[in-house]
């Protein structure tokens, strides 16, 4: 197969993988009993009234994990060329990938002597 | 035979019956996604009861077998159940974002399945870049989760869902740096060139330290215990779906499941040689056959993991992830890379007329299977080192804080 009729399999993959699970959403919609009322829909805090507002304030730790979830992301695909081409090249390109990836180690490290990697 | 694949080749077949050619086309590439979909779908209604049984078994209790012979029915019952069940939608939600997210999740998982192999001859398709396609397909699960928890207008929910998230994003790193081993060893990206790589030796063998980050990254990308903050109910009332009732609470429950099944797929299909298996050159379906025993295997191995482990808190979550995972998979990827430089120049690594013959395998995978021994004596002796000057600096406060008895302040004066 071609590279573009490879790519339409995923694409019609891509339209039927939400059709497929939500078909049992619409069939329990379909036959469950429908009698909403305001006690029924209200947020739910342990069975007392809410207190305060919904949208809490975003803590800044995820941030960080964010940011260096997103470092390491980048390099792992980087990475896999690298590794597909790995066995046809020469010592080179272990040196290569390993400067790399030193460079990006040297960044976690940095990040964990600064105590950016601890949860609170 | 052109009509034995059924995925790939059923466009030829119809165009045999008169049917336009791009029709046809067309048609079979629907026919591939609607069976290569519905297979996982099937196979999680099974899981249901599988896992209960099993779990109940660790547990030393019988599991369901009210319903059915050997409560084997359960499923069904379930199924019926929550199909019956109102849908409450709570009040002040995102109506859109609340009702796509559970989809949205499954369909994450479904999409996997597009690239694995099931026999030699079927696949759902071949991407060269297949390992690449599994991991950006898998993130797509972590958007669910954050819209689950935003959209349901509940504290509780939100925060929950901000835990898991900073948790699935946080092991995407090591699962994704396993993967890179394997990638190495195969020097192909697509799933069934892996599988093929295997046919001589499995990488299991060759890189154990990958597999077992895979394993564990996997069990904490599905929120499975010892990871499974997620689903606590003691913590966070039960976190990001705490407003789903009905049917899309067990659409988000059916997807984990079929996820932890998939995984045990991809552990199977990485690590373990896929649909390798006695005869399976004479007969391609029966590589399906040794997949799914494979599959199961690794499947009963995380449920065991699961029913056997306590949970670990969040901070201790993180960081495992990020100050022992994550380096030592950059570590692995390393001597991995090393080795195959090594084994390269050392000249034993098999031609490429014997890649398929176990005993040409032997010697480099020894070399291999020392080096990933050697790493992973590095990590205790780190962890040992560590954990000794952790101790020495706790006895050192505690014999400074203990408080002094008369008599030793007199003695001690009296020196």
């Amino acid at each position: 197969m071609n590279v573009l009729s490879e790519w339409a399999f995923i694409g019609v993959f891509f339209v039927m993988a939400p059709v497929l699970p939500a078909l049992p959403i619409v069939l329990g919609g379909l036959i469950s009993p429908r009698k909403p009322n305001a006690i029924k829909q209200a947020t739910y805090e342990c069975g007392v009234e809410t207190v305060g507002d919904t949208w809490v304030q975003f803590k800044v730790q995820y941030y960080i994990y964010g940011l260096i979830f997103l470092v390491f992301d980048v390099e792992m695909v980087l990475l896999f060329p690298w590794a597909v081409a790995y066995r046809q090249l020469d010592f080179f390109a272990f040196g290569a990938g390993f400067l790399f990836i030193f460079l990006l180690t040297d960044a976690l490290v940095y990040a964990w002597r600064k105590n950016a990697l601890q949860w609170t | 035979m052109e009509c034995q694949n059924i995925i790939n080749t059923f466009a030829p077949c119809l165009v045999q019956a008169g049917w336009d050619p791009d029709l046809a086309q067309f048609a079979s590439i629907f026919m591939g996604v609607l069976l290569v979909a519905t297979f996982p779908l099937l196979t999680t209604v099974a899981l249901i009861w599988v896992e209960r049984k099993i779990a109940a078994r660790i547990q030393d209790r019988l599991g369901p077998n009210r319903v059915g012979p050997f409560g084997l029915l359960q499923p069904i019952a379930d199924v019926i159940k929550l199909i019956g069940k109102e849908d409450i939608t709570p009040a002040g939600a995102d109506k859109w974002i609340y009702n796509a997210s559970p989809v949205i999740m499954t369909m994450s998982v479904l999409l996997i399945w597009a690239v694995i192999p099931f026999s030699p001859i079927h696949v759902g398709v071949d991407l060269e870049i297949g390992v690449l396609y599994f991991i950006a397909v898998a993130s797509i699960g972590t958007l669910a989760v954050i819209m689950a928890g935003w959209s349901s207008n509940n504290k509780y929910a939100l925060l929950g869902a901000f835990r898991v998230v900073a948790q699935l994003i946080s092991y995407e790193i090591p699962l994704a740096l396993s993967l890179v081993v394997p990638v190495l060893l195969a020097g192909t990206m697509s799933m069934v060139g892996l599988v093929e790589a295997q046919a001589g030796m499995w990488f299991l063998f060759m890189a154990p330290v990958s597999a077992v980050l895979f394993f564990i990254s996997a069990q904490a990308e599905t929120g499975r215990a010892p990871f499974d903050l997620i689903e606590a109910e003691s913590e966070l009332v039960a976190g990001y779906n705490i407003e789903y009732s009905g049917m899309k609470f067990a659409i988000f429950f059916a997807g984990e499941f079929m996820h932890v099944f998939t995984n045990g797929m991809l552990m199977a299909v990485l690590f373990t040689g896929g649909y390798h298996g006695p005869f399976v050159q004479q007969i391609p379906l029966l590589g399906l056959v040794w997949l799914i025993l494979k599959a199961s295997v690794w499947y009963f191995i995380s449920l065991w993991v699961r029913n056997s482990l306590p949970r670990l808190r969040i901070d201790q979550l993180m960081s495992f992830n990020w100050m022992l995972l994550v380096p030592l998979s950059i570590v692995n990827l390393l001597v991995m890379a090393f080795l195959l430089r090594v084994v390269q120049e050392l000249g034993i690594a098999p031609s490429a007329a014997d890649a398929n013959d176990f005993v040409a395998n032997v010697p480099q995978t020894l070399v291999f299977f020392l080096g990933n021994v050697a790493v992973f004596a590095g990590l205790m002796a780190v962890i040992r080192s560590q954990g000794r000057r952790e101790r020495l600096a706790e006895e050192a406060d505690d014999d400074a804080e203990a408080p002094l008895l008369p008599a030793d302040a007199v003695a001690r004066a009296s020196e």
